[in-house]
C-alpha cells in the first residue's frame, strides 16, 4: 500500500478511536494495534484457563455440598470466559490452538497470580475476594475498550466475576466469623494473597512498557497505579468490616488525598514469578500441556469422525 | 422393613450414585481434552452434585434423626456409602470417563422417567427436574461414544477396552432387594426389571453405530448397594471428607 494511503488510514483509525467509535473485526487497524490485542486478549484467555487449576485443587476437598456446587459453577464460568476470549482472539485472525500452543511452550504469559499455590480452603475465599476483585478492577474499564468483540465479551465476563468476588468474600466472612481456627485460617491466607493481589495490576506506571500506547488506543482506560489504588481503597474497608488485618505496616488512610497509602511491593518477587520461577509456574504449564497431549487422540478421533460423516452424507445425497 | 426405612435407603443409594460420580467428574476440572469438554464435564458434575443435594435433603428428612444433607454426604464411613461400583471407578482416559457416563446415563434416563410418576410427590418433583439434565447428559455421552468408537483406530481400541472393562458393572445398576420391593409395591419407584431389555437395546444400538460391542464374557461385579466397594472409594472419600474430618462440627 502507498505510504500516504497508509498514513491516511492510520489517521482515520486514530480519529475513530478519539471519537469513541468501536473498532470491529473487518475494520482497518494498524498491525501494532492488532498484535497488542492478540497478545492481551490471549493472555487474558490463558489466565482464565490456567486459573481453573488452583481452584480445581480444592474442588474435590470442598467442605460441604453447597460450596462444592458453587466452586464447580465458578470453574465452569472461567472455562466459559476462556472460550469467549479465544473467540475474540480469532476475530483478529489468530488461531485458538496456536495461541494455546504459545501458552504451553512458554511463549505467552498468563496472570502470574495463578503461579501461587492454594494451600487451604480459605484460599478459595481469597481467590474470589482478592484475585477476582482485582480482576474486576482491571476488567470493568475493558467493557469500554476500543475493540468491539473484546469489549462485549468483557460485559458478560464482568457480571460473572462480580458474582465470583462476592462468593469469595462470603467464604472469607464465614471463616472470619467462625471458630478461632477458621479465623486463623482466613488471616494466614490473607497474609499470603494480599501482596500478590496488588502485583496483579502490573509494574508501576513509570516502569510499564505498554501502558502509554494502550491508553492512546483506548484499549486501556486507567494506568496500573490508578487501578491498584482503586483496589486498595475498595478492599481495605472490607477487611476491616470482617476483622482481618491487611499485612502491610505502612497501610494508612491519608485524609489529604482521600486514599489509602500503602507500602512498597516486593518487585523482586514480582519479576521472579513473571520470569517463570514462582511456586507453581512449572506445575501449571505442565498440567495444561499434559491435558493437551493426553487429549490429542480425542481431538483426532473427533476430526476423523466428522470427516467420515461428511463423506457418508455426500454419498447419500 | 418399613416404608420409611426403605425410602431412606433408596434415597441414599441414588444420592450416593450422584455424589460419587459428580466427584469423579470434578477431578477433570482444567484437564479436559478440549475447552468445550472442560465446560461440559464440569457442568455435568455440577448437575450431579445438585441432584445429590436434593436427594440427601429428602433422605435426611425421611430419616428424621436431625442429620443434614452434609452429614449424610460427608460423615459416613465407607461401608455406609451405597453407590453402585460403576460410579466410583477411576476416570482413566477421557474415553473411559465417557463410557462410565454412558452406561450410567442410559440407566438414569429410564429410571428417572419412571420416578416422574412416583406416588411420592417429592420424588416425582426431583425426577421432573432431573430428567431435563439427564437428557443432556445422555446426548453428550452417547455422541462421544460414537465419535470415539468410529473415529481413529486408536480411539476405537481405547474405547472398546473401556467398554469391555466397565461392562462388568452394568448388572449392578439393576440390583434389587427388599428396599426396592417395598417401594415398588407402594408405587414410589418403578420396577427396573421392566426396562432392562430396553436399556440393553439402547446401549447396544449406540455401540453398534460406534462399531463397538459388549464382551462375550458376561462376568459381573457387585457389592456397592450393600456397602462393599472397590479399593478406589476409600481414597475418594479421604479427599471428599478431608475438611469435615479435620475440622469437625464447623460451618463453612
Amino acid at each position: 500500500m502507498e505510504k500516504e494511503n497508509l498514513e491516511a488510514l492510520d489517521r482515520n483509525f486514530q480519529d475513530k478511536i478519539d471519537r469513541e467509535i468501536r473498532i470491529e473485526p473487518k475494520d482497518y487497524m494498524p498491525d501494532a494495534y492488532r498484535k497488542t490485542l492478540i497478545r492481551q486478549i490471549s493472555q487474558h484467555a490463558h489466565s482464565e484457563i490456567v486459573g481453573q487449576l488452583p481452584e480445581a485443587n480444592w474442588v474435590t476437598r470442598a467442605p460441604n455440598l453447597r460450596r462444592k456446587a458453587v466452586l464447580l459453577a465458578k470453574i465452569q464460568d472461567e472455562a466459559g470466559h476462556g472460550l469467549y476470549l479465544y473467540s475474540a482472539v480469532e476475530t483478529l485472525g489468530a488461531d485458538r490452538e496456536d495461541t494455546i500452543d504459545d501458552l504451553n511452550e512458554g511463549r505467552a504469559k498468563y496472570s502470574s497470580i495463578f503461579n501461587y499455590p492454594t494451600l487451604s480452603w480459605a484460599d478459595m475465599g481469597m481467590v474470589g475476594w482478592l484475585v477476582d476483585g482485582a480482576a474486576i478492577m482491571n476488567q470493568v474499564p475493558l467493557c469500554r475498550c476500543s475493540y468491539g468483540p473484546y469489549a462485549r465479551a468483557m460485559v458478560r465476563v464482568c457480571k460473572e466475576e462480580s458474582f465470583h468476588q462476592r462468593q469469595g468474600f462470603e467464604i472469607v466472612t464465614q471463616l472470619a466469623n467462625g471458630t478461632p481456627e477458621q479465623k486463623e485460617m482466613a488471616q494466614e491466607s490473607l497474609n499470603r494473597w494480599w501482596w500478590p493481589a496488588l502485583m496483579m495490576f502490573g509494574p508501576n506506571d513509570a516502569d510499564s512498557t505498554h501502558t502509554a500506547q494502550s491508553m492512546a488506543w483506548k484499549i486501556k482506560r486507567n494506568t496500573n497505579d490508578e487501578l491498584r489504588q482503586m483496589f486498595v481503597d475498595a478492599t481495605v474497608p472490607q477487611a476491616d468490616l470482617i476483622g482481618l488485618k491487611i499485612p502491610d505496616k505502612d497501610l494508612k488512610f491519608n485524609e489529604e488525598t482521600g486514599h489509602y497509602d500503602f507500602g512498597e511491593i516486593d518487585w523482586d518477587e514480582f519479576w521472579q514469578v513473571v520470569k517463570g520461577y514462582g511456586h507453581c509456574n512449572n506445575e501449571r504449564v505442565t498440567a495444561r500441556k499434559k491435558a493437551k497431549e493426553d487429549g490429542a487422540w480425542v481431538r483426532e478421533a473427533a476430526n476423523v469422525y466428522a470427516e467420515k460423516r461428511a463423506q457418508r452424507n455426500k454419498k447419500v445425497s | 422393613m418399613t416404608k420409611q426405612e426403605a425410602l431412606f435407603e433408596f434415597l441414599l443409594r441414588k444420592a450416593d450414585d450422584s455424589l460419587i460420580l459428580g466427584h469423579r467428574l470434578s477431578e477433570w476440572c482444567g484437564h479436559g481434552p478440549i475447552l468445550e469438554e472442560d465446560i461440559a464435564l464440569t457442568n455435568i458434575s455440577l448437575d450431579l452434585i445438585g441432584q445429590a443435594t436434593e436427594l440427601y435433603k429428602y433422605a435426611a428428612e425421611v430419616e428424621g434423626k436431625g442429620r443434614t444433607e452434609d452429614d449424610l454426604a460427608f460423615l459416613r464411613i465407607e461401608r455406609e456409602y451405597k453407590n453402585v461400583l460403576l460410579v466410583e471407578q477411576v476416570n482413566g482416559d477421557f474415553g473411559k470417563t465417557i463410557v462410565r457416563q454412558f452406561f450410567f446415563d442410559h440407566f438414569e434416563h429410564l429410571l428417572y422417567e419412571g420416578l416422574m410418576n412416583s406416588k411420592d410427590e417429592r420424588i416425582s418433583a426431583i425426577a421432573t427436574k432431573t430428567i431435563k439434565e439427564i437428557k443432556y447428559h445422555i446426548r453428550h455421552s452417547s455422541e462421544w461414544v460414537i465419535r470415539l468408537g468410529d473415529g481413529t483406530e486408536e480411539s476405537h481400541n481405547r474405547v472398546q477396552a473401556s467398554v469391555t472393562d466397565l461392562s462388568r458393572y452394568m448388572n449392578e445398576l439393576f440390583y434389587q432387594d427388599e428396599v426396592d420391593e417395598t417401594l415398588i409395591k407402594e408405587g414410589i419407584i418403578p420396577d427396573v426389571k421392566d426396562f432392562r431389555v430396553e436399556y440393553e437395546n439402547n446401549i447396544e444400538k449406540i455401540l453398534e453405530e460406534a462399531t463397538l460391542s459388549l464382551p462375550e464374557e458376561k462376568w459381573q461385579l457387585s457389592g456397592g448397594r450393600k456397602g462393599v466397594h472397590s479399593e478406589h472409594l476409600g481414597y475418594l472419600l479421604t479427599e471428599l471428607q478431608y475438611m469435615q474430618r479435620t475440622y469437625p462440627g464447623m460451618e463453612w
